[in-house]
């Protein structure tokens, strides 16, 4: 132990060198030496250096490093290890129907070598890596999931195999459905909500910005929005289905009333909340009627109106999914419920992800958007 | 109404090259028929002699207010007035006396009850960019820039010649030339001001209307800015009227103070500021109006101790 000591003291002279933790005493030493650098404990010892206890702690504190270098900053990496050992160990139960390729597998692999070669891609860039680090342990809480799911399923079949597919199955669907899942169903999923959503919030947008700057209107435009607003667009379903031509425009007109809703109170209540003083302002600096709505009106009222066209699209989710599901033949929410018929769960599951992955990245890209064109609010609003 | 001999208006050109600068200025803003909808000149200043335009004539102007339950308010009571080209006039007067409401008559954003409002011989009604108004708090834009928010009044005439030099020079001239790019919100109080004032000068507006513009200040920054405002003031000799609370703010900067009472908004009496300019804050004279002010508002008190000789 107390070469070891002696170890860590030279080793504290020299440069701090920046060998990876790997294996052997060399290692262990130091990483003791960079725990003395950072760790406040670490300064007790070089003060008791020498003594047994000194030794004693200072193999405490060296089995900590270790503990902390090789497993808690890496947790995510070790619970997917962890996943992987299961799968391989584990023989399948073979009530579930087998897959042509390992694909739980592949995906875990893929992951790993994502969690190994992702920091040291962003090595030099601190903020990235803090923030991989920090989801850390979000991470290893999801494979962990993964893991249990694989066991419950797959493995022991501890719940039944129709409804809980195994992953490797979900997977398998995602790979091998791929190109009809995002070019028939997505696509045309999304050509349905992005036709929806621009009308809607066109109509909304307009109604809002006329409600906001013209009394006559207010007074006409106002009861309508108060009483047919709160319907649920799907409550129209029964008459949109005689009204419309086919029941894709059918499936629009619905889309584009449950973004029309938010889009426009949101819009009128902010232009009605713009300080007065503003447009006092603006017309003492030359500006007409015109100029003032579309350059102080519009733009103060900007992040009310993004609070709108939010819950606007979060609601022509919902939309879209029922509108698939009793009318269009086409889309992500029709496939699902075909599918469901068809009492094929696993390819259930493969388009709930698709849903939540492609929604995940609309909401994302929105809130791009939105700071974007916030970014005069920064720090000043947040929701 | 005591006709004092205006130390501005007389004052003679400092230099020659900026009173031809001035001149050609100056005719050709009456080329034009709306002078301030010509782009901002990139020349020198105007000097002192281009305070001909900026006439204001209130002629017996009252203001009643209706309340929501339907009782009347007179805020102002027939009021008249005349503010000389390039003349610096405080109001000055208790809360309700009625001299925001009378600066806003100025700037069009009430309409008069009865009386009429004039400015260079014609009839104020609705705002226009000839006023120009500053209120207490800045009201920038927040979502533009500073540069955007001082090149605002510039994009709403649709003025696009020279608008970048305009706002560069605008912002050189309140002492934010650096901060263009910011956003209002990274902003001191008094930073803001100055940008808010010079939104409002790069239109060149003839009058500039002053609500409390300081208020919000704290004592140093405040004084600061007073000397700014009489610095823009050499520089571009616009008319001035300011409402305030500060007596002694009134007094130094104001060739007049019109003191207005409340219930309803009269004014009651109009003080001539003898001092010549520059004017040092610690000149003795002023304390003397300022206790006159003090007296006709009835805050001066009684004073017990005799009164202290130097």
């Amino acid at each position: 132990m107390t070469t070891l000591t002696e170890a860590t003291v030279k080793n504290d002279l020299s440069p701090n060198s920046d060998l990876q933790v790997g294996s052997a005493a060399r290692s262990v030493a130091t990483s003791v030496t960079k725990t003395a650098a950072k760790g406040p404990q670490a300064k007790e010892h070089s003060s008791g250096c020498g003594g047994a206890s000194g030794s004693a702690q200072i193999v405490q504190s060296l089995w900590g490093a270790l503990v902390r270098k090789l497993f808690i900053d890496h947790l995510a990496l070790w619970s997917a290890f962890l996943a992987l050992g299961a799968d391989v160990f584990f023989t399948s139960s073979g009530r579930h129907p087998p897959v042509d390729r390992p694909y739980f597998r592949y995906f875990l692999y893929v992951t790993i070598a994502i969690f190994i070669i992702w920091p040291l891609i962003v090595k030099n860039k601190p903020a990235s890596l803090e923030k991989f680090r920090q989801k850390d342990k979000f991470y290893a809480a999801a494979f962990l999931f993964l893991n249990v799911l694989n066991l419950v399923t797959g493995k022991f079949t501890l719940l039944p195999p129709l409804f809980f597919p195994t992953p490797d199955r979900i997977l398998s669907i995602l790979v091998e459905d791929f190109t009809y899942l995002i070019f028939d169903c997505l696509a045309g999923s999304a050509k349905l909500l992005l036709t929806g959503f621009s009308c809607g919030a066109l109509a909304g947008l307009i109604t809002g910005i006329a409600i906001g700057f013209s009394k006559p209107s207010a007074y006409w435009l106002n009861p309508m929005i108060k009483i047919l607003g709160p319907i649920p667009p799907t409550a129209w379903i029964p008459i949109v289905l005689v009204a419309f031509p086919t029941t894709w425009t059918g499936a629009v007109f619905l889309i584009a009333l449950s973004v029309w809703f938010p889009t426009s109170v949101m819009t009128s209540s902010g232009i009605l909340n713009v300080q007065n003083a503003y447009f006092e302002v603006s017309s003492t600096l030359g500006a007409k009627r015109l100029y003032q709505i579309f350059l102080v009106g519009i733009p103060a009222a900007m992040p009310l109106i993004f609070t709108g066209l939010f819950s606007g699209a979060c609601s022509s989710f919902l939309t879209l999914m029922t509108a698939e599901m009793v009318g269009v033949k086409n889309g992500i929410g029709w496939y699902i419920n075909w599918q469901r018929e068809m009492l094929a769960y696993a390819n259930v599951y493969a388009g709930l992800i698709i849903i939540a992955l492609s929604f995940y990245s609309l909401i994302t890209l929105f809130f791009k958007i939105r700071d974007r064109v916030l970014v005069w609010q920064k720090g000043m609003i947040k929701w | 109404m005591a006709g004092s001999p205006d130390t501005l208006t007389q004052a003679e050109p400092v230099n020659n090259t900026a009173a031809t600068a001035a001149a050609i200025e100056q005719s050709l803003m009456q080329q034009e028929l709306k002078p301030a909808s010509g782009p901002a000149p990139l020349t020198g200043s105007h000097a002192s002699a281009a305070a001909t335009t900026g006439v204001i004539v209130i002629d017996g102007v009252s203001k009643v207010f209706t309340h929501p339950d339907g009782s009347l308010v007179t805020a102002i009571d027939n009021v008249s007035l005349t503010v000389k080209a390039g003349e610096f006039v405080s109001l000055i007067g208790p809360s309700g006396c009625g001299k925001s409401t009378l600066l806003r008559l100025i700037a069009g954003l009430e309409t008069a009850t009865s009386g009429t409002l004039e400015l260079d011989q014609t009839t104020i009604n609705g705002p226009d960019a000839d006023r120009g108004l500053v209120f207490q708090n800045p009201y920038l834009f927040p979502w533009l820039n500073i540069q955007n928010n001082v090149a605002f009044g510039l994009r709403a005439r649709r003025v696009y010649r020279w608008q970048k030099e305009s706002v560069a020079r605008y912002l050189e001239l309140v002492g934010l030339g650096k901060f263009g790019r910011a956003y209002p919100h990274h902003l001191s109080g008094g930073m803001a001001q100055r940008a808010s004032l010079a939104r409002a000068l790069i239109n060149q507006p003839r009058v500039l209307l002053l609500d409390e513009p300081l208020g919000a200040l704290d004592a140093f920054t405040r004084m600061n800015m007073q000397d700014e405002i009489l610095r823009i003031r050499e520089d571009k000799a616009i008319t001035m009227v300011m409402v305030t609370h500060d007596v002694d703010e009134a007094i130094y900067l104001s060739d007049r103070v019109v003191v207005m009472t409340p219930h309803p908004g009269r004014v009651e009496t109009i003080l001539t500021v003898p001092f010549a300019r520059p004017r040092a804050r610690n000149n003795p004279g002023f304390f003397q109006l300022r206790s006159q002010i003090l007296e006709i508002l009835n805050f001066a008190g009684h004073i017990t101790e005799p009164p202290y000789q130097i």
